[in-house]
């Protein structure tokens, strides 16, 4: 029995060792960047807050003006592959593969632009 | 004194009656230039269309491939596939006369799939425009059943290359939106009139009918008009002539 | 036998039936799921049948549910014995069919990860928003209900919340007839006498159900029912199907008067092919006439012919849902009365359906679910009607 349970201890340290262990923390493609709706440090804690309660005042009295997720995209959707999804490096992806917080966005919207960015120095798929 | 408050009374009076004056002009202004992005939609607003089912061909479509080409609509025709708007033909039982037309969301006033809706994801906008909103659609596809137009299409399949200002998924109901990513815009006509006037027959004439100097509410004065199976009380917002 | 074997010989069937049911559930589980990964394309439903086959199973059960709960009502409202011993069997079946419907048409959503929203956002104007409330609130006062006929020393209070239950599975299934009653564009539904018909159809079936757990539970308990008790609830059963026959009937009669209605009509009785097979001979003859046969005929009536009549009622439910769900879609909406009209889209062509493999699964898995909680339920606790003696 205590065999076992030292066997156990072992394994339980061992794997809590490994959460010291270096993990890779997203460096995100944030794309055209420039000049946000928010400040970044606004954007990380409340997007999703934003994003939630803005869709609704959007689709239901067609205010499209400042926030949009099109707009969004158009702004930081990659440079290299055209895409907000697509690479652990991309604006979206990354950061919410890392968190682990699946997002269904866009299952319906566009993870790309309107318009080829200029600067797309790959096909998009 | 009594000469000094009229004199103010008449200024006061006279530079009131001046704005009045000016004011339906400003707002006619306003409404001919459409609202701005970050104003929401407003009831001043109903958007709605005349069909003129004299000027529409047999085997035309060129409005429905343009709706198709405006919300990234694959356009195939299984009966799992999602059609916004489709072509009718008709022929009179009795009188053999036969007629075209282009059937898609009425736009009703009433809409029976507002009314049946669990989570209130199809809803009638302000101006008039029902939509679904997606966010909310949890795909009973209970308007489906409610829609007396068969107006509705469900989404059978995961989709891709959506297009950006047009979303749309799998699991959800969509219908006919009257082209709302452009009215929002500014651009004040649909997909599908744009065809039609390009293609030069006219058939389609969307407007505002509240507004009683635009071209449709002038011309639907005029010219005998029907709503689809009007004795359901929805009055919707797609009126037909030559039905 | 043996105290002792038969004790051992129970519970090894015990967990065949319930390794039987959780077969059953993870085949319908697993159905959904390929449904949800790929899609309703990979179902028989389309744009023009959009209610398919699961909708078949969830409105039988759901239906059901509440009319099982009528043994309990004749019971606890109108105070009859034998109803009131057979009170919390009743109960349980009830919770346990309408967990198998739920369990069926939350799977069966387009997006069915969306439930939360489906109960957090409440159009008040629709049924569905207003069967959010009830379905939840027949599984609680039902479960008060059994506590209150359950406990002993709560026994008192079996009355007041027997007629609360009674009150609520009435509005609960005039609820589930006013899903097609509100439909004013279809010509299959959009009429007041469906809540009234979906009330009579919960009474036939709910007690079809009761009756063959019920004789499923005397079997393996190896004991017989009285016979008096039998009469009784066969011929309860006889006059509920009786009263369907009577509601179906004042249904078509009237559709069958109106002009504008005589070619639905002539498409579901006559010549829609798998309507009218399942409507004469699944609903009428299978599911009513012969189970009439077997209930009222001299000579029958014995618990056998009654088993059977039961078996055959529910056959005839599932038929006549068929006919009413599905048919009542294929047959295209009148959008310009007095012109035939061709389209890419269906318009003036019967909607063509065939059940699909995922659909029958999922539909199977709802039985499962309240199969699993019934067998598990009569396990556990004490739910043989025990009859006093005469």
């Amino acid at each position: 029995m205590k065999r076992i349970q030292a066997i156990f201890l072992a394994l339980v340290l061992l794997a809590s060792g490994a959460a010291f262990a270096d993990v890779t923390v997203p460096h995100l493609d944030i794309g055209k960047g420039g000049h946000c709706v928010n400040d970044p440090k606004f954007m990380k804690l409340n997007h999703g807050d934003l994003l939630k309660h803005q869709r609704t005042i959007t689709v239901h009295q067609g205010v499209r003006g400042r926030y949009s997720l099109e707009k969004c995209v158009n702004c930081h959707a990659s440079r290299v592959n055209n895409s907000v999804l697509g690479t652990d490096r991309n604006f979206c992806q990354g950061c919410h593969v890392y968190a682990a917080v699946k997002i269904d966005c866009f299952e319906c919207h566009s993870s790309r632009p309107e318009t080829v960015s200029e600067t797309l120095t790959e096909v998009a798929k | 004194m009594s000469e000094e408050l009229d004199r103010r009374q008449f200024l006061k009076g006279s530079a009131m009656l001046a704005g009045l004056a000016i004011a339906p002009g400003m707002l006619l202004y306003d409404l001919a230039h459409g609202r701005s992005l970050n104003e929401p939609a407003s009831s001043a607003v109903r958007w709605g269309m005349l069909i003129d089912t004299n000027q529409c061909e047999s085997g035309c479509d060129d409005c429905v491939k343009a709706c198709n080409k405006e919300n990234g609509l694959p356009g195939g025709t299984r009966p799992t596939d999602e059609q916004w708007m489709r072509k009718v033909e008709l022929k009179d039982m009795r009188t053999g006369k036969a007629t075209s037309l282009p059937m898609m969301c009425q736009h009703c006033e009433e809409p029976p799939c507002v009314d049946v809706c669990p989570t209130g994801a199809s809803f009638k906008r302000a101006d008039g425009i029902v939509l679904v909103d997606r966010h909310l659609c949890i795909g009973c596809r209970y308007c489906m059943m409610a829609c007396p137009y068969k107006a509705r299409s469900f989404v059978h399949e995961p989709l891709h290359d959506q297009k950006p200002d047009v979303p749309r998924g799998k699991g959800t109901v969509e219908s006919c939106t009257l082209c709302v990513q452009r009215i929002d815009r500014g651009e004040n006509t649909t997909a599908c009139a744009e065809a039609c006037s390009k293609a030069g027959h006219k058939a389609i004439l969307f407007g505002n009918l509240n507004d009683p100097n635009s071209e449709i509410s002038k011309r639907i004065k005029t010219v005998a008009s029907t709503q689809i199976r009007a004795d359901l009380g929805l009055n919707p917002g797609l009126h037909y002539e030559g039905l | 036998m043996d105290a002792l074997l038969k004790n051992r010989r129970d519970n090894r069937n015990f967990y065949l039936l319930v390794a039987l049911g959780l077969l059953v559930v993870a085949a319908g589980l697993a159905a959904a799921h390929y449904m949800e990964e790929y899609g309703h394309i990979v179902t028989g439903m389309n744009n023009q049948i959009v209610w398919g086959m699961p909708h078949v199973f969830a409105i039988f059960m759901i239906v059901s549910a509440s009319g099982v709960l009528n043994v309990a009502s004749i019971g606890s409202v109108f105070g009859q014995t034998p109803y009131k011993a057979r009170a919390p069997l009743a109960g349980l079946l009830s919770i346990a069919l309408l967990a198998g419907g739920l369990t069926v048409l939350m799977l069966d959503l387009g997006r069915p990860e969306r439930v939360i929203v489906a109960a957090t956002h409440f159009n008040l104007k629709s049924v569905f928003a207003w069967n959010v409330f009830l379905y939840s609130g027949l599984f609680a006062f039902v479960g008060i209900y059994l506590w209150t006929l359950m406990e002993r020393r709560m026994n008192p209070w079996s009355k007041p919340a027997g007629l609360v239950v009674f009150a609520w599975r009435i509005i609960l299934t005039t609820g589930t007839g006013m899903i097609f009653a509100f439909l004013v564009a279809r010509q299959a539904y959009g009429t007041a006498l469906l809540p009234p018909m979906f009330i009579v159809m919960s009474f036939a079936w709910g007690l079809a159900v009761f009756l063959i757990v019920q004789a499923a539970m005397y079997g393996w308990n190896e004991i017989e029912l009285h016979p008096a008790i039998l009469k009784r609830l066969k011929n309860l059963l006889g006059l509920f199907v009786i009263s369907v026959i009577y509601l179906v009937t004042a249904y078509h009669m009237t559709n069958l008067y109106f002009a504008r209605q005589s070619a639905f009509e002539h498409f579901i009785l006559v010549a829609g092919g798998i309507y009218p097979m399942l409507f004469w001979g699944g609903y009428l003859f299978v599911g009513s006439l012969l189970p009439l046969f077997l209930i009222y005929f001299p000579g029958m009536g014995g618990s056998r012919h009654v088993l059977a009549a039961s078996i055959l009622v529910i056959l005839g439910s599932f038929s006549l849902l068929y006919v009413f769900i599905v048919g009542g879609q294929a047959f295209p909406l009148s959008i310009f009365p007095g012109y035939e009209v061709t389209s890419s889209f269906g318009d003036g062509q019967i909607g063509q359906y065939a059940p699909s493999l995922p659909e029958i699964l999922l539909g199977m898995g709802g039985l499962g679910v309240a199969f699993l909680i019934t067998t598990i339920g009569v396990r556990a606790l004490n739910f043989l009607p025990r009859d006093v003696a005469d």
